[in-house]
């Protein structure tokens, strides 16, 4: 046994302990025992992490047994470390190390946080299992976990209407991904034999490009439906913005820097097998770029500043799908680290914002908030010139170099994903500008706004460090850089076998004249952003009153989710009332069961009315029988 | 001892006859001045059996079967014989029959206030005749504990059941008569050409009929099996049956009876008619994907706990019998391990549901609103059993299910892919109509004064009650996290049914890249 199985199961024992018994303990213990089993994680992935980097292929496998075994059918527990895993490890555990310093701070005033601690404890220990599994059903195990954990997380405030709501949502739409992720791995173990990762990647050498609709297509096809739920991507994109009902640092943990980017993980993690097939990479690239305008059109004008940073997040992760879809796996895998970092930043700094506002979410109530929250306005600002793709932040290197990659694609992607970062620099200065800048517009809860407690600034700080320093390692060679991050995950891409699975890029100066044009886009997208909204509202209630209809279209988010209640969900319901009152109780019961019943009560009934009880009808039908007998016996005869 | 045991000529035999014994003792001494007394002489005995079946695992590992054979009569030149067979197939079920009946009464414990030496008593005597049928391998054996199964159940029912129980009782016993009586009749023919009820015998006399009277033969039985599954469209019975039947006979009835259509498709109907079974498989196997969809379609739309719970049986049975007609070794294993997944978290629902009923007096889903607040830790139990029976990994139904999916998508049959992609939605729908209930019943705003039921809800889990779902529990999680222990013993007997099927299947492989 080895340290490496403790990244997940210390987790496991914190949520053990505090499912278990925390509710009896004291709330320090609480914070304590959730705080650090993810710091020794963390200890762990860190030396684990050197190991690999140490390790001759950089790669590490670990067996510890077998988990179930049927016919051909094999099961090891088993991890993989190598580049890629292990910076994955990194993210989950240190940011979510200082995810969970934060909610000690952020959960002060509420009761009974065991609970609370114990699910996000659980949620590191089923993440973790899903990037270090060595064989696909036991990432599934990690995978559909982490959806469970997502579930109760959105669902914690239970006694509201709307949480339950959006967890229940959040876990149906992540099942019909999982049923996906289900049918790929039944067909990879179809065609592979074996759902072990090395054993199935070790034989993609010998298979050729599929071109046309095959096996291996519907196998990839299948695994990115599954992404699509568990990354909210079109068409499975309706629950995230739902999940903000959750508590802020979970909205920052779960629903931008870990668990949504799993969808990412999965698909580089079989990077050779998606690169066989042509048509699903396609998909991906344009299913990705259409998300990343969609999102970012339907966060322009959202009022809740938690929902502009969900279709944000959302958005975001297309842009990542586009990086995979274009070949760019190393370029989609950067973009998931530094994404991880400001978006965790920014997501802790709308917590600071809206617990300094006693639980107000709602923009047009805020305003002027810069002096009084001056570590948070640094820090988020930090966090949304990352995401805006400022000139030399990690949002621009990571943005920037799958912009250049779907460039070389098709130069459709790349327009459509440049309108997305206009956007995005739209959206993200309209919510900087109407949270800290300008006026007040609600005086009384401004003037009780205070800077939030160490607890949480300090991991605001140390995540707007992380979101600035992460771009060091990934400045990418198009832009003249060294890219280490990108040489060192080529080895997990190809996963030891000789297939080269990854885009190339190196004309330099079309890199940089695409990244230059769509930087000052963006930039001056950002700018008449500020312009408009440095007059407060006054500029989108006019825009509203002339543009009414737009407006409301996006502000309801194009009328998705009234389409899907009106056309899947309440029809779903009205069959099956059909089937159970229809089928079951008038077809099957009624026809097939209760109707020969009543028949045979009929003839019952009707044979019961011979039965007189009078001596001279039984001496008539016995003398009828015997008659008839006698007729029969002298036919036969004759 | 567990080897002495196993060596003497009557180790089965006592199996059968201790419950039957106790339950006669039960029901027939005059209890009613120590009513708690017969309680505890019934719930002791019932462990004893548990304890007695445990014992058996043991030599079933180390020799592979125990075999008890006498010859019983003779009849009209038929020989009938006496043959009860523990092996790897029937193991885990006689374990999980004896683990429920135990649970069962110490939940009946409270909630049955009427003559209570009399159910308790007739549980036993359910309890034997399972057992009975589960270790009969001469067919007119497993025939007559097959249908005497159903008089302890129809007065279990009919006395202690609900409001309809009347109905429900005699559509019961009915419908599942009816389905036997033309398989009794198919069994006499086989016997009178076979000169035994010897399954093997019957099995070669059927061979030497024409095809078509084959099939009317295996029809037979599968419509046996499939009333008592229940497949689709032969489920009607079960929603009333459970509604009706007090929690203690729901529990026993989702929990094991129903496995016994799956089993006897098994240990007789496939091994007797092998190429019959597999040319009907295709036929089959669509009736139980419609199965799992329907029953969960329909169990979304239920407003009575029980009913839901109920139809989700009809849904994941039906996983069972698809798993069984991809004559996969993946697949029937899969099967089986779903069969003692489904006793295991079905029962625990009914249970749990009963546990709600015991204190509200309703189980309507509307009834209830919020009432997570007040019973954590009935809720956190009702959580995990639902986990369980939505298949999430490390609880026992996802392994089941995956088995089932993997083994029906690499069968042979012509539409094995399509049917297991069609068959993974009732993933979906399992998840929706289970969560969905327990976001009603236990999540959203306790005060809601629509929540008729919640007032009622002042106590958590008694520790009596703790004590019934506590191997449960600990069962979801064993099976979910190292199912090979339920899983080796019947490897050997799968491999051979696949055997057995195979040969006669032109060799080409469904699936191929």
């Amino acid at each position: 046994m080895n340290s490496a199985i403790l990244i997940p199961l210390i987790p496991l024992l914190g949520f053990l302990l505090n499912g278990l018994i925390g509710h009896r303990l004291p709330r320090f213990i609480v914070n304590l025992i959730a705080c650090s089993t993810i710091a020794t994680s963390f200890l762990l992935s860190c030396i684990w992490f050197i190991r690999v980097l140490e390790s001759p292929e950089n790669r590490i496998d670990l067996f510890f047994g077998q988990w179930f075994q049927v016919g051909n059918l094999n099961i090891p527990l088993g991890f993989v470390l190598d580049a890629l895993s292990s910076v994955m490890l990194l993210v989950i555990t240190g940011i979510g190390l200082l995810i969970h310093i934060y909610s000690v701070g952020y959960m002060h005033h509420e009761k009974g946080t065991s609970r609370y601690f114990a699910y996000l404890n659980l949620f590191v220990f089923f993440m973790t299992l899903l990037v270090l599994s060595s064989s696909l059903p036991l990432l599934f195990v990690g995978w559909e976990g982490v959806g469970l954990c997502s579930y109760l997380l959105i669902g914690y405030y239970y006694q509201t209407d709307e949480a339950p709501r959006a967890g229940l949502k959040a876990f149906l739409y992540n099942r019909v991904g999982d049923v996906g992720v289900l049918i790929g791995m039944m067909t990879l173990f179809a065609v592979f034999k074996t759902l072990t990762l090395s054993d199935l990647l070790k034989q993609i050498p010998q298979l050729g490009v599929e071109t046309h609709f095959g096996l291996i297509t519907l196998a990839t096809l299948m695994l990115f439906i599954g992404c699509t739920g568990k990354s909210a991507q079109i068409p499975l994109y309706l629950w995230l913005p739902d999940a903000m009902a959750g508590p802020t640092p979970v909205s920052a943990l779960i629903h931008a820097a870990t668990m949504v980017t799993s969808g990412v993980y999965l698909i580089c993690r079989l990077a050779p097998l998606f690169s066989l097939t042509p048509i699903t990479l396609n998909l991906i690239a344009w299913i990705g770029v259409a998300t990343a305008l969609f999102a970012a059109t339907m966060a322009l004008f959202q009022r809740d500043i938690k929902k502009v940073l969900a279709y944000s997040t959302v958005s975001q992760l297309g842009f990542m799908f586009l990086g995979l879809g274009v070949s760019g796996f190393s370029a989609g895998f950067f973009h998931v680290f530094t994404h991880a970092w400001f978006k965790a930043l920014l997501f802790l700094g709308a917590g600071s914002v809206i617990l300094a506002l006693h639980h107000e979410q709602d923009l047009f109530e805020m305003g002027g908030l810069r002096k009084k929250l001056p570590i948070t306005f640094f820090t988020m600002l930090i966090g949304a010139l990352c995401l805006m793709g400022f000139p030399g932040t990690s949002g621009f290197a990571s943005k920037d170099e799958i912009l250049y990659l779907a460039y070389l694609h098709s130069p459709a992607l790349w327009s459509f994903g440049v309108l997305a970062a206009l956007c995005t620099a739209f959206y993200i200065t309209r919510l900087m500008v109407l949270v800290f800048a300008g006026k007040p517009r609600h005086l009384e809860r401004f003037s009780h706004a205070h800077e939030s407690p160490q607890w949480m600034t300090v991991p605001l700080i140390l995540l707007s460090l992380g979101s600035l320093l992460s771009v060091v390692i990934g400045w990418p060679e198009s832009f003249g850089g060294h890219n280490t991050i990108a040489t060192w995950l080529a080895s997990a891409f190809t996963f030891g076998q000789n297939v080269q699975p990854e885009a190339h890029s190196s004309d330099h100066t079309l890199a940089l004249q695409l990244a230059f044009l769509s930087t000052t886009l963006s930039l001056i997208s950002a700018g008449v952003a500020w312009r408009l909204y440095s007059g407060g509202l006054i500029w989108e209630k006019r825009f509203e009153q002339k543009y009414s209809r737009t407006y409301q279209m996006i502000r309801e988010k194009y009328f998705v989710d009234q389409g899907v209640k009106a056309l899947i969900v309440t029809p779903f319901f009205v069959m099956g009332k059909v089937f159970w009152k229809l089928g079951d109780v008038i077809v099957i019961d009624g026809i097939g069961v209760n109707l020969p019943g009543a028949i045979t009560r009929l003839i019952g009934d009707l044979g019961s009315h011979l039965q007189t009880g009078r001596l001279r009808n039984y001496t008539l039908f016995s003398m009828l029988g015997l008659l008839g007998l006698l007729i029969l016996l002298f036919a036969g005869r004759a | 001892m567990a080897f002495l045991l196993a060596e003497t000529n009557f180790a089965l035999t006592g199996l059968i006859v201790l419950p039957l014994m106790v339950g006669m003792c039960l029901v027939l001494l005059p209890w009613y001045r120590s009513v708690k007394a017969a309680k505890f002489f019934g719930l002791g005995f019932s462990l004893l059996i548990f304890l007695y079946g445990l014992l058996l695992i043991l030599p079933i590992r180390t020799i592979g079967s125990i075999i008890e054979s006498r010859s019983w009569f003779t009849l009209a030149n038929i020989s009938v014989n006496y043959v009860l067979v523990l092996d790897g197939l029937n193991l885990w079920l006689i374990q999980l029959t004896t683990l429920l009946f135990p649970l069962a009464l110490l939940a009946s414990w409270r909630n049955i206030k009427e003559k209570e030496p009399i159910f308790f008593g007739l549980f036993l005597i359910l309890e034997s005749s399972i057992l009975g049928a589960l270790l009969a391998q001469d067919l007119l054996l497993f025939y007559i504990f097959w249908e005497v199964m159903l008089i302890p159940m129809f007065f279990l029912i009919g006395i202690w059941g609900g409001s309809e129980r009347k109905y429900a009782a005699s559509k019961f016993i009915l419908y599942t008569l009816a389905g036997s009586l033309v398989w009794l009749l198919s069994l006499i023919f086989l016997a009178n050409l076979a000169g035994s009820f010897n399954p093997t015998l019957l099995s070669l006399a059927a061979k030497n009929q024409s095809i078509h009277i084959q099939q009317m033969l295996f029809l037979s039985f599968v419509l046996a099996f499939a009333i008592k599954v229940p497949l689709f469209p032969f489920h009607t019975w079960l929603p009333d049956a459970h509604v009706q039947a007090p929690t203690a006979g729901s529990a026993i009835l989702a929990g094991i009876l129903l496995k016994l259509g799956g089993y006897g498709l098994l240990r007789f109907a496939i091994p007797m008619f092998p190429e019959i079974a597999l040319s009907m498989s295709r036929a089959l196997s669509i009736l139980s994907v419609i199965a799992i969809l329907y029953g969960a379609w329909v169990a979304f739309v239920q407003e009575d706990m029980k009913k839901l719970v109920a139809y989700s049986s009809v849904s994941h049975m039906g996983f069972v019998i698809l798993g069984i007609f991809s004559f996969t070794l993946i697949g029937l294993q899969g099967s089986m391990l779903q069969m003692l997944n489904h006793g295991v978290s079905t029962s625990a629902l009914f249970f749990l549901v009963g546990m709600i009923y015991d204190r509200a007096h309703t189980r309507n889903i509307a009834d209830f609103s919020g009432i997570a607040l007040r019973l954590p830790i009935l809720t956190t139990l009702f959580f995990i059993v639902v986990l369980s029976s939505i298949g999430l990994p490390l609880t026992n139904g996802f392994i089941g299910e995956f088995l089932i999916l993997n083994g029906t998508f690499t069968s042979t049959l012509q539409w094995g892919p399509i049917l297991a992609m069609v068959a993974s939605l009732g993933v979906v729908l399992s998840a929706a109509y289970l969560l969905w209930m327990f976001k009603r019943i236990f999540w959203g705003s306790y005060d809601n004064p629509a929540a008729k039921g919640n007032i009622y809800l002042a106590k958590d889990l008694t520790w009596r009650e703790g004590l019934v779902l506590l191997p449960l529990i600990i069962l979801i999680f064993w099976m979910g996290i190292h199912p090979q222990t339920f899983m080796i013993d019947s490897e050997l007997i799968m491999k051979s049914i696949v055997t057995q099927i195979i040969p006669s299947i032109p060799i080409s492989s469904g699936v191929n890249p």
